[in-house]
């Protein structure tokens, strides 16, 4: 008996020093957390949000950041026809080359081109942003823990630096990233840019719908995947369940003896 | 042995190749114990995943490219424009997880039932056998992406072999394949990765060999002596395992389908850069506890050499352990030492994901120490001074008992 008492004891202080470490590791400053429409097991994109994001990417990130994963053909997916993804491709310059006479020429964009940095490369981009890189967007939400709430918060999370930190020029105070200094400006404020379907562009708004379609960038198959996932756990639970009925009744031949 | 076929052509065949013959020994008449609880689903479910992975692999090996300029952007090639290219990785992704989880519990399993003990041991060196090599197979494989933790969490597991004296550092050049981790690296740690799964095939099949020797443990512990405690593998455990395997399925397409990445680091979704170093390299959640001992004495080599014995004692588990009875459920204070060294386990694992300073490090050094001392002190002595409770004649009295 008093064995038992001394392993009970044992037990609870490993576990009173797992708890306490919990929560004195747990002073971070926690994300705003938003109810994506993606999220959980039903989850499914909003087209018109996806759409929405398209344009805040197409009309400010676009001037620093890539999107080098995403071909103009895959816009489809977010409800563009054929038609118009041609003629918004067409309006992109591409490099090209180098052709017969060895030269690199440009050429109108076709669906099969991606979005690429706005840079001509990482050392450009560095030297306009004294060294840091504003990194390609294709896969920034799988690239974050807690990806699109990660996202949110950055992008709405910028707040005056405390008063004993002097931040040089080029830099800003934003408690969310690592380090809490970050080379980018605040991309987005209320009505930075005017939606073309007339929705109401307040900060939240478009932070929302940029993370969306960043999250739809870096996770495409997302729809397909969790309606796939659905009717393969529907089978898989009836499979179980038949072998389960099989199992009982092939065993009661021996039990019941 | 010859079995007679119906099949007269099958006849001819087994008679002159018995492989017809040996199979239905070994996967439908073969008895075993009719008592054997749902634990013992485990190592067909292993068998299960290992030919997942196997078959996941090969496909994408069909679309992978080993080289330190296309690695990253193949397996993203793979996600989005290969016909359901990201089912295939997420199936191994989460299936190297999945793995390793089902082969903690099989072992877990031998270890509370004693299934280690004699006439087992061959089995059981096996067994670690296998687990070395999955562990292997695993960290080569998770360099393959070519991500952050990739590329990082290789040079540390490979720095680990310039603690060796005089030569570590040849070694790790020789390893590397050059003076850095680089293509050369990247291909033979591919070429590595893809052969490793077949070499623990081989050694499964002489696991089951070694099981079929004796047939399996079971709940009691007990040496089975009458022909009544077995029953034929088929349709017995044959109809158990599939419905093991049901259970199992639907709790792994769950993973893959709803929460893919839950298992992996996100910085492995950033190419991999030598000259930014992550600000925290941690391995998959499989290696943590190995890894929070390697770390647990500030002494590098020392550190490789108690990682190392960390595995390497299983080895020697079945003269450590000295106690003759086998099955937990007649030791009532090894039993509790048990869940201790369970418990422990799960500690040596959370701290390993922080970094080792502090109170995290103290932690991992009292963990560490308990976890040779449940080898190396409680089972020798438990063997001498613990009062078993008494055996039963046959298996049927526990079964009908509870
Ligand atoms: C004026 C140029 C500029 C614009 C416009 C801009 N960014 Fe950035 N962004 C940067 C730079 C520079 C960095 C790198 C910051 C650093 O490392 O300190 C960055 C970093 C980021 C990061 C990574 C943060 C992290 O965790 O490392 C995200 C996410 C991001 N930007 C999203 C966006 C989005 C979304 C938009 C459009 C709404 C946008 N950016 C517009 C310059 C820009
Ligand atoms: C013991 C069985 C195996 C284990 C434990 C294992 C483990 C792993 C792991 C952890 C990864 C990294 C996954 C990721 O983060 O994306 C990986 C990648 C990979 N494996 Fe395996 N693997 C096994 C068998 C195989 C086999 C047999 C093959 C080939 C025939 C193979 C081919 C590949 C390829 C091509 C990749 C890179 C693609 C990718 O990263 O998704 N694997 N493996």
């Amino acid at each position: 008996m008093s064995r038992n008492i001394f392993f009970y004891l044992i037990f609870s202080f490993f576990f009173l020093i797992f708890l306490s470490f919990k929560s004195y590791s747990a002073d971070t400053l926690s994300l705003k957390k938003q109810s994506w429409t993606f999220s959980g097991l039903f989850g499914r994109y909003d087209t018109s949000s996806l759409q929405r994001g398209l344009q805040i990417y197409q009309e400010v990130c676009s001037t620093c950041h890539g999107l080098k994963r995403l071909r103009f053909r895959e816009l489809e997916a977010i409800g563009f026809t054929n038609e118009q993804i041609k003629e918004y491709a067409s309006t992109f310059e591409i490099q090209d080359g180098p052709n017969d006479q060895g030269e690199m020429y440009t050429r109108p964009g076709n669906p099969e081109d991606t979005f690429i940095s706005p840079y001509q490369n990482e050392q450009e981009a560095r030297a306009a942003f004294n060294g840091s890189y504003p990194p390609d967007l294709s896969l920034i939400i799988k690239a974050r823990k807690k990806g699109p709430d990660y996202t949110y918060s950055l992008l709405t999370g910028y707040v005056d630096p405390p008063n004993d930190l002097n931040l040089s020029d080029g830099l800003y105070y934003n408690p969310y990233i690592e380090g809490k200094v970050i080379a980018m400006p605040p991309p987005l404020y209320d009505a930075v840019i005017q939606y073309i379907d007339g929705t109401n562009p307040n900060l939240h708004q478009l932070t929302y719908d940029i993370v969306s379609f960043l999250n739809w960038v870096a996770e495409p198959e997302l729809e397909a995947r969790k309606s796939l996932g659905l009717k393969v756990i529907i089978f898989l639970i009836i499979l179980t369940s038949l072998f389960y009925v099989t199992m009982k009744n092939i065993w009661s031949r021996i039990n019941n003896k | 042995m010859a079995k007679k076929f119906k099949n007269k052509t099958l006849a001819w065949l087994d008679y002159r190749l018995p492989i017809f013959s040996v199979l239905r020994e070994a996967l439908v008449d073969h008895p075993t114990p009719r008592n054997l609880n749902y634990w013992w689903n485990f190592g067909s479910l292993a068998g299960i995943t290992l030919l997942i992975m196997i078959v996941s692999g090969l496909v994408l090996s069909m679309h992978y490219v080993p080289h330190v300029d296309h690695a990253f952007d193949s397996v993203e090639h793979i996600m989005r424009d290969v016909n359901y290219g990201w089912l295939i990785r997420y199936i191994h992704s989460v299936g190297a997880s999945m793995f390793f989880l089902i082969v903690y519990i099989h072992i877990a399993r031998g270890l509370y039932y004693g299934s280690y003990k004699s006439p087992r041991e061959v089995l059981w060196w096996l067994g670690i056998i296998i687990f070395m090599l999955m562990i292997v197979s695993a960290f080569l494989g998770y360099t393959l992406p070519w991500g952050q933790m990739s590329f990082w969490g290789a040079t540390v597991i490979t720095n680990i072999f310039t603690a060796i004296p005089l030569i570590g550092d040849n070694i790790v050049t020789w390893i590397w394949g050059g003076y850095s981790i680089d293509n050369p690296t990247l291909n033979r740690f591919y070429s590595l990765h893809f052969l490793i799964p077949f070499l623990i095939v081989g050694v499964v099949f002489f696991h089951i060999v070694a099981l079929h020797k004796f047939g399996s443990n079971n709940p009691t512990g007990i040496d089975l002596t009458n022909k009544k405690e077995t029953i034929p593998f088929h349709p017995f455990y044959s109809i158990k395992d599939f419905f093991g395997f049901g259970v199992f399925f639907t709790i792994f397409a769950l993973f893959i389908f709803f929460a893919p990445n839950v298992f992996g680091h996100p910085d492995n979704y950033v190419p991999a850069d030598p000259f930014i170093t992550p600000s925290h390299i941690v391995p998959e959640w499989y290696f943590l506890p190995f890894y929070a001992m390697l770390r647990a004495v500030p002494h590098k080599l020392l550190g490789v050499i108690i990682m190392l014995s960390s595995i390497f004692i299983l080895f020697v588990i079945p003269w450590l352990d000295t106690c003759k009875v086998r099955s937990s459920k007649f030791r009532p204070i090894y039993k509790q030492f048990y869940w201790i060294f369970i418990l422990n386990f799960f500690i040596l694992m959370w701290v390993g994901s922080k970094v080792p300073e502090g109170y995290y490090l103290i932690i991992s050094q009292i963990a560490t120490i308990y976890y040779f001392s449940h080898f190396l002190i409680m089972m020798p002595l438990l063997g001498k001074f613990e009062k078993t409770l008494p055996l039963p004649d046959n298996i049927f009295i526990m079964s009908t008992k509870k």
